[in-house]
């Protein structure tokens, strides 16, 4: 993992620093929530200031000062895990295959082994603190059994809780897979850090209260089937012996015990609390915004100046951050938009204007190109369009464990040209992001196996009846059975999720979001500010390249699914930002026009562009779109 | 300082104020006098008797509907959902003695007064949480008068000649001045419309702040159908903030703020998203007006106690500024964003609050004035006109500065039980740079019985400033003055 991308000054400089900072939060806010954990798990209504005094007393006690330095490493690791795994642009699973593929990555099972250990030792923590019945592993048999000698029994509590641990440990961790809670998203506002985390605080308090609910119920019905395993396999190993006397825990009775399962809920929401409050920390603090200086008199320096920055494809969130100030300084900054109207001394050259124009028209072209290709395949349906790579990339997909499913589907679809498309599709090399955005979160897996992208395409399903047809006269019947029986787990698995081909291209749309909105308020503002007229020059290709992806953004929300909300999702740590993001850049992208038009008006009659252009960019003057 | 004393007297009954000349507001009887400055101004009549008020289902009304004969556990589920925990607890304990025991009955009644007391505490703090919801909308509304009023809710385009009205049944039409059709838009969650706006640097989004949620429509311009369906307007909603009062676009067209009296958090809404970060502040009881600067730099926010804030867009922290009378009623900004005039409840004057720096340069946000300046007097002045005396002055309604910062156009509160001092509308003179000034220019009259009850200016009319009124006689009319200079 620790490759060159690590080694960038801008992650050396900052993030590392940022990450550091926001562990540290969390670490000075650990000592608070446990001690909130303790009072509130010697809770008892009836008596109050036994209840009081206890949990003081408590809080002095040598095992809760030991927890709280255990609870220190586990939240170290989960700030490591964090920083290690996030990613600015979410991998958007488009099929059912790809997102057991996500979950059955070897990057991911490290991410839920460890999340399941930490929550065993988070557990651990809770048990000894409440005390009690769940203090130690092995007590001696009570009365009947002791009688026969000094055996030792299983105290199953203590069992139930720390199996509780990992099984919170690692529904987070799968969860997080699922729900993509890896995904950092940039606030729409720029608060500063202490008020966003004071808003954000009571939701995620809420959340994880929830959250532990729902583990809890799932953990226990887990326990009731197959409990017995883990405590045979204890009692074996350890040399210890059930107590008989007592409830056994996998039983209805056994579960239902009100404070049991009160501890239970109460260490679930300890543990997610803990996690989440890092986790929020660590978005907090990652995309506070950066101001990068524009232009700088010492040569050292150039490499960290926003034109430099900006054309820069690793690490992305560098890119997203420069971006993102790029839309704050043509926004608010007066002063620094004079620096990038501004020419070079010797020369008299605008190359910060320049550079960052074409960085942003470049990204704004990649996208409407990723989306004609888009189009053109789903028009097609699918038939057959050779792609130069073609061969390369089939004998480098042969290798892989994914082989043996393109060959199934090669069955279903009949043929593999189509799904050579999708993979040509997903990983454009000009495109900065498509390809990372995989790589970021999911390693190292080939992008062009087919647990990406290959599989997506409606028209694949589609197509497998009309293939069907046509070559029963050559299939036997056992085969039919056979096959049809794959069939319906094939449909299930590599059935596409509705929008989600749509989600996945808009999944780094952000980044054009502030493209436009940079750009047009930079345009915008050297209507008075551009003494040089450096702007001027780039204003055709600029309108140009706003209307073919306006042009490309119609046409692309006609297509079924496009133009559907998906489900908005109420909490704060789930972060849905990314499945609204093709409407935020269709809102965006018609501001910026009327933005440039408002601001021009008539004079933009004299700007030269193709005819349909003029009609188009009429129809905005006209305010008609 | 300016006072009433200083304006012109009010021109004689009968004739309404035409337009502007030569620093005099022009009275005439009829409309034909207007011919001499080409342009017609339009005058919309909508007539009260075509619309229905919305019956609404009330609660009281629901017993006599529902089946009473359903288990208690329907019952239950049914008052939990629809007026949950105090509706609940209310139906349990109105039960009879054979469905539920005595004890839970006593418990439930005793666990409601307890609620009840407790937030009749709450109320006597903020007393405006005690008004019913179409009350408050009536109570922090900008129009005056509202519940009465025919035209709820006005907006112009902020770019092209059209605009929208919200009228008494709930719907909204949009007039433009390029097309024949108006269309007529109705949802089903449009109910008490408070406020609409446009959104800017957009030709077809329109925000309307509703009884219980924000609605955003996208009005397709070239669309030539009457009644655009409900699935073109997005529901943008959240627990605990409604009903919304005030509503505000970011002058660069990417935000919505939203608020509510109730609510003491401020919504930002990303409308494209759907999503909303509250903007909590404690103190106040609520937000009633909200008005972002046209620089897009600072936002008003009143709220129902003696106490506005304003807020800076940068980093969004707030200024707080305690008033000593009363809650702030409306204000409007510059068209530089420097300088703000406000009025407060209980006072008859204008204020001014200044705020030096430039906006957009880091470091820079300090430097407003310690305390607010008395800019204009409008407490009551005598007149004597032909017919006789008229009283004018009294509290403000409403203001409204025209987009060149050259005008500013008050309405004053009249006094319904005396019939000689009407609600009127004031204009001034403003001059921005090199220093503030504020000159009397006159009083804007209507026909006579006819009220003015909301006003606006045009925001780009090209030969100076177009102010628009909304005006409530018998019958209801809607009609422009025009003010060239």
């Amino acid at each position: 993992m620790f490759n060159s991308e690590q080694n960038h000054w801008f992650v050396r400089k900052v993030i590392f620093w940022r990450a550091a900072a926001s562990v540290a939060w969390s670490v000075l806010l650990l000592p608070v929530t446990t001690a909130l954990f303790a009072f509130l798990s010697r809770f008892s209504l009836f008596h109050p200031i036994q209840w009081i005094s206890e949990s003081f007393s408590l809080l002095y006690g040598s095992y809760v000062i030991f927890s709280l330095v255990l609870l220190c490493g586990v939240v170290l690791v989960v700030g490591v895990f964090n920083l290690e795994y996030y990613t600015v642009v979410p991998s958007v699973p488009c099929t059912k295959i790809a997102l057991l593929g996500k979950v059955l990555h070897p990057q991911q099972s490290v991410h839920s082994l460890v999340h399941s250990m930490m929550g065993i030792m988070v557990t651990w923590c809770a048990a000894t603190m409440i005390g009690g019945r769940y203090w130690i592993l092995a007590a001696p048999c009570s009365e009947e059994e002791g009688v026969t000698g000094q055996k030792m029994c299983l105290n199953e509590y203590y069992l139930f809780f720390l199996l509780a641990g990992a099984f919170m440990g690692y529904s987070y961790s799968l969860l997080g897979v699922v729900r993509n809670m890896n995904y950092v998203s940039f606030q729409t506002i720029q608060q500063c850090k202490y008020l966003r985390f004071k808003g954000m605080l009571p939701q995620v308090v809420r959340y994880s209260a929830v959250q532990s609910l729902y583990s809890v119920r799932n953990y226990c019905l887990f326990y009731f089937f197959f409990g017995y395993i883990p405590r045979a396999w204890i009692c074996t190993t350890l040399n210890v012996h059930e107590d008989s006397s007592l409830h056994r825990l996998d039983t209805v009775s056994g579960l239902l015990d009100f404070r049991l399962l009160y501890h239970l809920w109460l260490s679930g929401t300890f543990l997610l609390l803990t996690w989440h409050i890092t986790l929020l920390l660590f978005r907090i603090f990652i995309t506070e915004a950066y101001s990068f200086p524009v232009q700088s008199s010492f040569s050292e320096d150039v490499s960290q100046c926003l034109p430099k920055v900006l054309s820069e494809k690793q690490p992305l969130i560098l890119k997203f951050l420069a971006l993102q100030d790029l839309f704050l300084l043509s926004q608010q900054s007066l002063s620094r938009r004079m620096e990038v109207f501004s020419l070079s001394q010797p020369g008299g050259h605008p190359h910060n204007w320049n550079a960052i124009c074409k960085e942003c028209l470049s990204l704004l072209s990649d996208l409407s190109q990723r989306l004609v290709e888009y189009q053109e395949v789903v028009a097609s349906n699918g038939r057959a369009r050779p792609l130069s790579s073609h061969s390369d990339q089939r004998s480098t997909s042969s290798e892989t464990l994914g082989m043996r499913f393109l060959l199934l589907l090669e069955l279903v679809s009949g043929g593999v040209p189509d799904l050579q498309i999708f993979i040509g599709l997903k990983t454009p090399s000009s495109s900065p992001f498509s390809s990372s955005s995989v790589n970021r979160f999911v390693g190292n897996v080939d992008p062009s196996s087919p647990w990406y992208g290959s599989v997506q395409s409606p028209h694949v399903m589609r197509r497998g009846p009309k293939l069907w047809t046509a070559s029963t006269g050559r299939l036997k019947f056992a085969h039919v059975k056979n096959f049809l029986a794959r069939r319906v787990l094939i449909m299930y698995l590599f059935n596409k999720l509705p929008e989600a081909s749509s989600q996945a291209l808009f999944a780094d749309s952000q980044a054009h979001i502030w493209a436009l909105e940079g750009l047009s308020n930079l345009v915008a503002a050297s209507y008075k500010e551009d003494r040089f007229g450096v702007v001027q020059t780039m204003l055709p290709s600029i309108l140009s390249t706003m209307l073919l992806l306006q042009e490309a953004v119609d046409k692309h929300f006609k297509l079924p699914h496009a133009s559907s909300k998906p489900v908005r999702s109420t909490c704060c740590l789930e972060d849905s930002t990314f499945k609204t993001l093709r409407f935020a850049l269709r809102a965006a992208l018609k501001t910026a026009m009327y933005r440039i038009t408002v601001t021009f008006g008539e004079h933009l009659h004299s700007v030269q562009m193709s005819a349909e252009h003029r009609k188009r960019l009429q129809q905005f003057m006209e305010y008609k779109e | 300082m300016n006072s009433l004393s200083l304006f012109p007297p009010p021109g004689p009954d009968g004739n309404i104020t035409l337009f502007e000349s030569n620093n005099e507001l022009v009275c005439g009887t009829s409309l034909g006098s207007r011919q001499k400055q080409g342009w017609e101004p339009p005058s919309l009549l909508f007539p009260r008797e075509s619309l229905k008020p919305h019956s609404r289902p009330e609660s009281s009304s629901k017993a006599a509907f529902l089946d009473h004969r359903d288990t208690l556990w329907m019952r239950s589920a049914r008052a939990w959902r629809d007026s949950g925990l105090s509706g609940l607890l209310d139906e349990i304990a109105n039960c009879t003695e054979e469905e539920v025991p005595r004890w839970l009955t006593v418990g439930c009644s005793w666990t409601l007064a307890l609620l009840r007391w407790v937030s009749s505490f709450h109320g006597s703090l903020f007393p405006h949480l005690t008004l019913s919801s179409e009350d408050m909308v009536a109570e922090f509304s900008q129009v005056l008068d509202w519940s009465d009023c025919a035209v709820r809710a006005f907006a112009w385009h902020p770019h092209t000649d059209k605009f929208a009205v919200s009228l008494l049944d709930d719907s909204i039409r949009i007039y433009n001045s390029k097309s024949a059709t108006a269309p007529t838009l109705k949802h089903r969650l449009q109910r008490n419309v408070a406020a609409l706006q446009w959104k800017p640097l957009c030709a077809s989004a329109l925000a309307v702040a509703c009884h219980n949620c924000l609605l955003v429509w996208h009005v397709d311009p070239t669309s030539l159908s009457t009644r655009p369906s409900s699935g073109c307007a997005q529901v943008l909603s959240h627990p605990g903030h409604c009903p919304v009062t005030s509503i505000a676009w970011s002058p660069n067209g990417s935000l919505l703020l939203s608020a509510s009296p109730v609510d003491t958090a401020m919504m930002v809404w990303d409308v494209a998203g759907e999503s909303c970060v509250p903007l909590q502040r404690v103190g106040g009881g609520g937000v009633t007006f909200l008005s972002w600067s046209p620089d897009g730099s600072r936002v008003l926010a009143s709220t129902p106690s003696a106490l506005f804030r304003v807020w800076e867009t940068r980093t969004w922290t707030c200024e707080r500024w305690p008033c000593l009378k009363g809650r702030c009623q409306t204000g409007c900004w510059s068209p530089d964003g420097t300088r703000l005039l406000f009025s407060v409840q209980g006072e008859m004057v204008i204020y001014a609050l200044t705020f030096t720096d430039a906006p957009g340069e880091p470091h820079g946000w300090s430097g407003s004035s310690k305390a607010a300046a008395i800019v204009a007097d409008l407490s009551e002045t005598s007149f004597s006109t032909s017919q006789g005396q008229v009283r004018v002055g009294g509290q403000v309604q409403t203001m409204a500065w025209d987009p060149r910062g050259e005008r500013l156009a008050v309405l004053l509160k009249g006094d319904p039980e005396a019939p000689d001092r009407p609600a009127m509308i004031a204009v001034f003179k403003t001059r921005i740079s090199p220093i503030f000034e504020l000159l009397p220019c006159g009083f804007v009259k209507g026909e006579s019985g006819a009220e003015p009850r909301l006003l606006q200016f045009h925001p780009h009319f090209p030969n100076g400033a177009l102010l628009t009124v909304v005006k409530n006689p018998s019958s209801q009319h809607f009609t422009a003055a025009l003010q060239p200079y």
